[in-house]
C-alpha cells in the first residue's frame, strides 16, 4: 500500500511540472508582456526597456520560468496589479469561499445523486428509473449559469424568499455558517448541485446494476439473506467508486465555479478570476488558476490513494 | 422432393444491410433520439434560413419599446433591453452560438484523432511521451481551462474557439489512443503488416475504418459540453461582442431585466438548453445504435 501511493506521488510530479508550465506560459500567451497593461501609455522605448529588464521579462523563457518557479515554491505568487496586494493572500481568502460552496454543493449532489442512482438500479427500466435517467441528462445538459438566473427569478424577484447575490447580509466577502449567512449559499449550492447529481446518478445506477447481476449477489439471496442485508452488500461494494467520483465532482466544481459565481456574486475564486480577467491582472489570474489546478492534482492523488485503500482490487499501474 | 429444392433455391435471399444502413434503421427505431434530431434540425434550419422566417431585423431596436412582455403585438416573444425583437434575435442567435459551439468539436475532432491515432499506432515511446502531455491538460477542470485560455488570450470569437478546440483536443486524443491501440494489436492488422502493406495503408485501410466510429461517436457527446461553455464564455463576456446575436450574450445583457421582464430574460437560456439537451440524447441514442461502449 505504502509503496502505491508513492508510485503514485511520483507519477504525479511530472503532472505537476506541466501544470506549473501551462500556468507559466499563460501569461504568455497574452498580446504584449504582464507589463504593458502597467505600463504608462507615454513610456518611451528606454523606459520599457529599463521596465522590462526590472522585472526579467528580457531573459529567455526557461530562465523565466525557472524563477517563477523557485518563488512559487517559496509561497510567492507575485502582486496582483489592480490592488497591489500579494496573490497569495488574495487567492487563499478567495478559496475558502469557493471550498465551502463547492463542499455544500457536492453534498446535496452526492445525497440526492446516490439516492436516485439507487433507485434506479434496483429498478431497472421501471417508471422511476426512467425518471432518474431523465433527471440526470438534465443535470449534465442544463446551461448551469441560466439555472442560476431562472431560481433567482422565482425565489428571489417573484417571491422574494432569498437573497439573489453575495454571500452575506453586510456585504462583506466572507461566508459564515450562521442562519443569517445560510440564506445566501442555498441558492447557489442547489444551482451548482445539479451537476454532480447527475454524474453521481448516472454512475450509482450503473454500479448497482451491475453488482446486482453478480453471482454472489445470487449466492447470498440463495443462502437466505434478507433483501436488507444484500443491500447492504451493494452499498459496501458500490461505495469506493461512489465516493471517488464525488471526490473529483468536488475538484470539478471548485474549478469551474466561475459562472455560477459571477451570477450570484460569490466573493470565491471564480470571482476573483472574472475580476482578474477584466483587469487584466495577469498575476492574478496565473496564481488563481495554479492553486485550482494544483488542487485538483492533489485531490485527484488524494481520491486514487482512498479508492485502493477501501477497495484494493483496483490498483492502478 | 424437387419442388421444395427448387422452392428453396430460388427463394429470395434476405438482403443484408451495411453497418452505417443499420445503424440509421436502429437509430430510427429510436423516439427519444429522433425527436431529438427533429429539434437540433430545427434549430440549425432557423438558424440558416433566418434572414427569411425571421419578421424583423435582429440588430434594429426601439428605445420606446423596449422589454415589451411576451405576447405584445408585434413582439411574438417580447423585446429586448434595446426594443429588438426577441423571436428574431433568438433565431439569429443559432448562427452565432451554433458556430461557437459546434466548431471546437469539429477541430478537436480533427486534431484530437490526428494525435491519438499516431500515437497509438506507434505505441512506443512516442505514446508515452504524447499521452503523459495529453495527461497534464486532465489535470485541468474543462471549465477551468477553457476560461484561463480565453482570459488569457483575451475576448473575441476566434480565441474562444481556439480555447475550447484546445479543451477538447486531449479528451479526444486518449479515446482515439485507446481504441487505437486496441486495434493494432488484431490478427488482421498483424497480417496486413506481414503481407508488405506499408504504415499508411495499414492506417487507412484497417485503423481508420476501425476507430473513427467509437472517435465519432465519442466527440458528438462533447458537443452538448461545448455549447454550453461557448455560450458560458460570451456570457462572461469573452466570446462574441454586443450587438450581435448570440443566446449566451444575450442572457448576460437581460439579466437587467430579471425584475421587469423574467420571462423575456430566461428565453435565450431555453434555446442554449433546448439544443444542449437535444444534442445529448441525440449522441446517447447514436451510441446504442452503433453499440458501441464507452
Amino acid at each position: 500500500m505504502l509503496l502505491y501511493t508513492l508510485r503514485r506521488i511520483l507519477y504525479v510530479t511530472p503532472v505537476a511540472i506541466g501544470v506549473s508550465i501551462i500556468c507559466f506560459l499563460l501569461v504568455h500567451l497574452a498580446p504584449g508582456d504582464p507589463l504593458t497593461a502597467v505600463m504608462p501609455i507615454d513610456a518611451t522605448a528606454a523606459q520599457q526597456a529599463e521596465m522590462r529588464q526590472a522585472y526579467g521579462f528580457d531573459r529567455p523563457l526557461p530562465i523565466q520560468y525557472g524563477i517563477w518557479l523557485w518563488k512559487v515554491l517559496h509561497g510567492d505568487l507575485g502582486n496582483s496589479i489592480a490592488s497591489g496586494r500579494p496573490v497569495l493572500s488574495e487567492v487563499s481568502r478567495a478559496v475558502g469561499n469557493s471550498l465551502i460552496l463547492a463542499s455544500v454543493a457536492t453534498l446535496i449532489g452526492f445525497t440526492f445523486g446516490t439516492f436516485f442512482g439507487f433507485v434506479a438500479g434496483y429498478f431497472r427500466d421501471s417508471p422511476l428509473d426512467k425518471a432518474a435517467s431523465a433527471l440526470s441528462v438534465f443535470g449534465v445538459s442544463v446551461p448551469h449559469y441560466w439555472l442560476g438566473i431562472v431560481l433567482v427569478i422565482i425565489f428571489s424577484a417573484q417571491l422574494g424568499w432569498l437573497p439573489p447575490t453575495g454571500a452575506g447580509p453586510d456585504g462583506s466577502g466572507n461566508w459564515r455558517p450562521d442562519t443569517e449567512h445560510l440564506r445566501y449559499i442555498i441558492l447557489p449550492a442547489i444551482t451548482m448541485s445539479v451537476i454532480p447529481m447527475g454524474i453521481i446518478a448516472r454512475t450509482v445506477r450503473a454500479l448497482v446494476a451491475d453488482i446486482l447481476s453478480q453471482e454472489f449477489v445470487q449466492a447470498l439471496r440463495a443462502k437466505g439473506l434478507g433483501e436488507w442485508g444484500v443491500f447492504k452488500h451493494v452499498v459496501t461494494n458500490a461505495a469506493p467508486t461512489a465516493l471517488a467520483v464525488m471526490g473529483l465532482q468536488l475538484g470539478y466544481l471548485l474549478g469551474g465555479s466561475i459562472l455560477i459565481e459571477t451570477v450570484f456574486a460569490w466573493p470565491g475564486t471564480g470571482f476573483l478570476l472574472n475580476a482578474a480577467i477584466f483587469q487584466r491582472d495577469l498575476p492574478l489570474l496565473q496564481g488563481t488558476i495554479l492553486v485550482l489546478a494544483m488542487f485538483f492534482v492533489m485531490l485527484n492523488l488524494l481520491v486514487d490513494v482512498l479508492q485502493t485503500t477501501l477497495d484494493p482490487r483496483i490498483q492502478r499501474t | 422432393m424437387t419442388a421444395i429444392a427448387d422452392a428453396l433455391i430460388h427463394a429470395p435471399v434476405p438482403k443484408s444491410r451495411g453497418y452505417w444502413a443499420s445503424v440509421a434503421v436502429r437509430l430510427s427505431r429510436d423516439p427519444v433520439a429522433m425527436v431529438a434530431l427533429a429539434v437540433v434540425l430545427a434549430i440549425v434550419l432557423a438558424a440558416v434560413f433566418a434572414p427569411l422566417i425571421a419578421p424583423a431585423d435582429p440588430l434594429k431596436g426601439s428605445m420606446i419599446r423596449r422589454l415589451r412582455p411576451i405576447g405584445f403585438p408585434g413582439y411574438p416573444l417580447g423585446s429586448d433591453e434595446l426594443g429588438r425583437d426577441m423571436l428574431t434575435r433568438l433565431i439569429y442567435g443559432g448562427r452565432l452560438s451554433l458556430f461557437i459551439g459546434v466548431t471546437p468539436v469539429l477541430c478537436a475532432f480533427v486534431i484530437g484523432s490526428g494525435i491519438g491515432i499516431f500515437a497509438g499506432y506507434l505505441g512506443g515511446w512516442v505514446n508515452t511521451m504524447l499521452m503523459r502531455v495529453i495527461d497534464v491538460f486532465f489535470a485541468f477542470p474543462s471549465v477551468l481551462l477553457a476560461i484561463a485560455l480565453s482570459g488569457a488570450l483575451g475576448a473575441g470569437i476566434l480565441n474562444s474557439i481556439v480555447s475550447l478546440t484546445i479543451v477538447f483536443v486531449p479528451q479526444i486524443a486518449r479515446v482515439a489512443e485507446s481504441v487505437t491501440t486496441q486495434i493494432r494489436t488484431r490478427d488482421y492488422v498483424e497480417a496486413a503488416r506481414i503481407s508488405g502493406a506499408g504504415p499508411i495503408t495499414i492506417v487507412r485501410v484497417h485503423v481508420l475504418g476501425n476507430v473513427l466510429g467509437p472517435i465519432f461517436v465519442y466527440s458528438t457527446s462533447l458537443i452538448s459540453v461545448s455549447m454550453i461553455l461557448a455560450a458560458g464564455l460570451s456570457f462572461l463576456g469573452l466570446g462574441v461582442k454586443p450587438p450581435e446575436p448570440e443566446w449566451g450574450l444575450m442572457l448576460n445583457t437581460l439579466r437587467t431585466a430579471i425584475y421587469t421582464q423574467p420571462m423575456v430574460a430566461a428565453l435565450p437560456g431555453v434555446m442554449i438548453f433546448l439544443t444542449s439537451i437535444s444534442f445529448n440524447l441525440f449522441s446517447d441514442g447514436l451510441r446504442s445504435a452503433m453499440e458501441v461502449r464507452q
